[in-house]
């Protein structure tokens, strides 16, 4: 190693050096320097996750364009639809079909008395509103009054239901004073608000929120002709529709807008920035304590080497050299770590966390900066070294 | 008063090493300030050995700091192997201090560096040595100094005279023309800080080096050629030593 960093550096690396001699005071900074790592990747791996899931049922669209409410800033939220806006669209040039949907949420209560939040998509089953094979194919089991299907990947189900209800056992349940049988499953993956998704029939739909008017759906999935650039679509419905009650964007602009909310007024997402800005703080602080005490320890031997007639930029290489090797050794073992929680932290949670290759590259990179940082205010130390003083 | 003035010195056919004349210095500014050199004249020729006598605060410190190029030259003017230093900004002083050998009164190696590494530190601030040429000029420097064993131990494992003595090997292995020592056996006991110093007179000799020391050790007197002592900031006596 010492070899290595010679040919690397063209002189000794004093830096290496000096912190391998001090084994304790490494082991603490490389410690520190994991820690805030994987404090950083466990943050990014939740707000990855956050991301994820508010992208899960747009991907599942069966749609090039989303018509909601001009109010709604997520799926769930926002006024319901005049049924108008359907017929408005489907009249648009460019327009190749349009389906409303009904979107509520409701509780399903667990045998045990625990209850797990379901978000419902009321479709009509006579056309495609998700892209989704298994639920186009079982569209006609949705056409019988209180059926429903279920997304496989709902977090806290008993063991083994879905396997039976694919294999033709529906499975029962009382919401909302009516019961429910689940004839069937699909994918879509559960998010940080809902445990899964139910997809009903709008006339079901209707049943189980006995509140909703038939006239109101919330969303309208719109696919455009082929051939027809979406964005001139948009623009065509935007100028039909009306900018009061009703905004029209392609599904990639609704859930950047969805995912913009969610992260910057959700407190939740605003909590996983946060826990990523604490992560930084923590490993600038170990980092500038250790590099400081180290050159305050060594400041008889750099007073030493500007006697002999080193210059300011010697001492500053030494320094970052320090730096770079906490921030490349420290960040190895936080990556591994990271990546053993985010398995558990899948497992435990059902949550789509994991490690795209960009977020190590980006951690690294971010980790060599916060070094040089801390190694640059560590610096101011130096100044301290004053040869004069030696005699 | 037992003083024999500079004058009296037969004139050097080459220009001396160090040159000092009319060099005053004084620490603080304004009213505060307290004068800590006064008129002082000194010429020291090359290969020389000339020790500096005081007791602390008569500021023979001070003068070797100057000379060291450790300070601004305030007043008066140190030529430094024909070069004047007052005026001269940092980054002269800076190339001028590699061309001396520094000897501390500890031996400031560094810890965490071997024996060898150390003394590559005192090549490395001199460009030209070929890379491959280093390790074997440091060790041969080393092996003079009768540490050939010795090269890969840290300064920990070494005793007082051995630490001292890789500090003279990264003091000559610049080959300079002047070496300035503080008080180099201050932390030795006699017998090892006799042998250092005749070990680094042998060695400067061979090289044709100026040494100019500052040292209580009244055990090291006879290895001098000349023995200056400075009280209150004056130099009060310069006399040569017999048979040096």
């Amino acid at each position: 190693m010492t070899r290595l960093l010679q040919r690397l550096l063209g002189r000794l690396p004093i830096g290496w050096l000096q912190l391998t001699h001090n084994r304790t005071r490494l082991a603490a900074a490389l410690a520190g320097v994991a820690f805030a790592n994987i404090l950083i990747f466990v943050q990014l791996g939740f707000l990855g996750a956050l991301l994820d899931s508010i992208a899960l049922p747009y991907r599942a669209m069966d749609a090039d364009i989303l018509v909601s409410a001009s109010d709604a800033n997520t799926l769930e939220d926002g006024s319901p639809l005049p049924r108008q806006r359907l017929f408005q669209a489907l009249a648009t040039p460019g327009v190749a079909g349009a389906t409303a949907v009904y979107f509520s949420r409701l509780d399903w209560k667990q045998p045990d008395g625990t209850i797990r939040v379901l978000d419902v998509f009321g479709i009509d089953p006579a056309s495609r509103a998700f892209a989704s094979p298994a639920i186009n194919r079982q569209l006609d089991r949705l056409k019988i009054s209180d059926t429903a299907l279920i997304d496989r990947a709902t977090r806290n189900v008993p063991t083994g239901l879905f396997p039976a209800i694919d294999a033709g056992n529906p499975y029962t349940f009382e919401v909302n004073n009516r019961t429910i049988t689940v004839v069937g499953t699909f994918d879509i993956g559960g998010g940080f608000t809902a445990d899964g998704y139910l997809v009903v029939s709008d006339q079901t739909f209707l049943r189980l929120f006995p509140r909703r008017a038939s006239g109101a759906p919330n969303l309208v999935f719109v696919r455009a002709d082929r051939g027809v650039p979406v964005a001139e679509v948009v623009e065509r419905l935007r100028a039909r529709l009306p900018a009061a009650d009703t905004a029209v964007r392609t599904i990639a602009a609704a859930t950047a807008s969805d995912q913009r909310f969610q992260t910057t007024q959700r407190p939740i997402g605003i909590v996983f920035g946060f826990g990523i800005g604490i992560g930084v703080l923590v490993g600038i602080i170990i980092v500038y304590q250790v590099l400081s005490s180290d050159v305050a320890d060594h400041l008889r031997e750099y007073a030493t080497f500007k006697a002999i007639g080193y210059r300011r930029g010697f001492f500053l290489g030494i320094v970052f050299e320090e730096a770079m090797v906490l921030a490349v050794l420290g960040f190895i073992p936080g990556l591994l770590i990271a990546l053993v929680l985010y398995q558990a932290i899948a497992a435990a949670t059902g949550l789509p966390i994991a490690m795209p290759l960009s977020r190590p590259a980006g951690v690294l990179l971010g980790t060599l900066l916060m070094c040089a940082a801390s190694g640059m205010v560590a610096t101011r130390r130096l100044e301290r070294a004053d040869p004069a003083d030696l005699f | 008063m037992d003083m024999t003035l500079a004058a009296d010195i037969p004139p050097a056919t080459v220009e001396p090493s160090i040159a000092v004349s009319r060099l005053n210095h004084w620490f603080g500014a304004g009213d505060a300030a307290k004068q800590a050199l006064f008129d002082i004249d000194l010429a020291v020729s090359p290969g020389e050995l000339v020790i500096l006598m005081g007791a602390s605060g008569s500021g023979k410190t001070t003068l070797l700091t100057l000379i060291g190029c450790l300070r601004e030259v305030q007043d008066g003017s140190v030529r430094l192997l024909g070069r004047e230093l007052r005026g001269a900004s940092p980054e002269q002083l800076v190339a001028s201090r590699r061309r001396l050998g520094f000897i501390f009164q500890a031996h400031n190696l560094h810890n965490s560096l071997t024996a060898l590494q150390n003394v590559r530190l005192g090549l490395d601030v001199h460009p030209g040595v070929p890379e491959k040429a280093r390790d074997a000029a440091c060790a041969h420097v080393l092996g003079l100094l009768g540490l050939g064993a010795r090269l890969s131990y840290l300064p920990a494992n070494l005793s007082g005279g051995q630490r001292q003595r890789v500090a003279i090997a990264r003091a000559l292995v610049g080959n300079p023309e002047i070496i300035v020592a503080d008080e180099p056996t201050a932390a030795l006991d006699k017998e090892s800080g006799y042998d250092v110093v005749a070990l680094l007179r042998r060695l400067a000799r061979e090289r044709g080096t100026t040494i100019l020391m500052v040292t209580h050790d009244n055990r090291i007197l006879d290895l001098a050629d000349r023995i200056l002592t400075m009280q209150d900031g004056r130099i009060v006596s310069d006399r040569r030593v017999a048979g040096a």
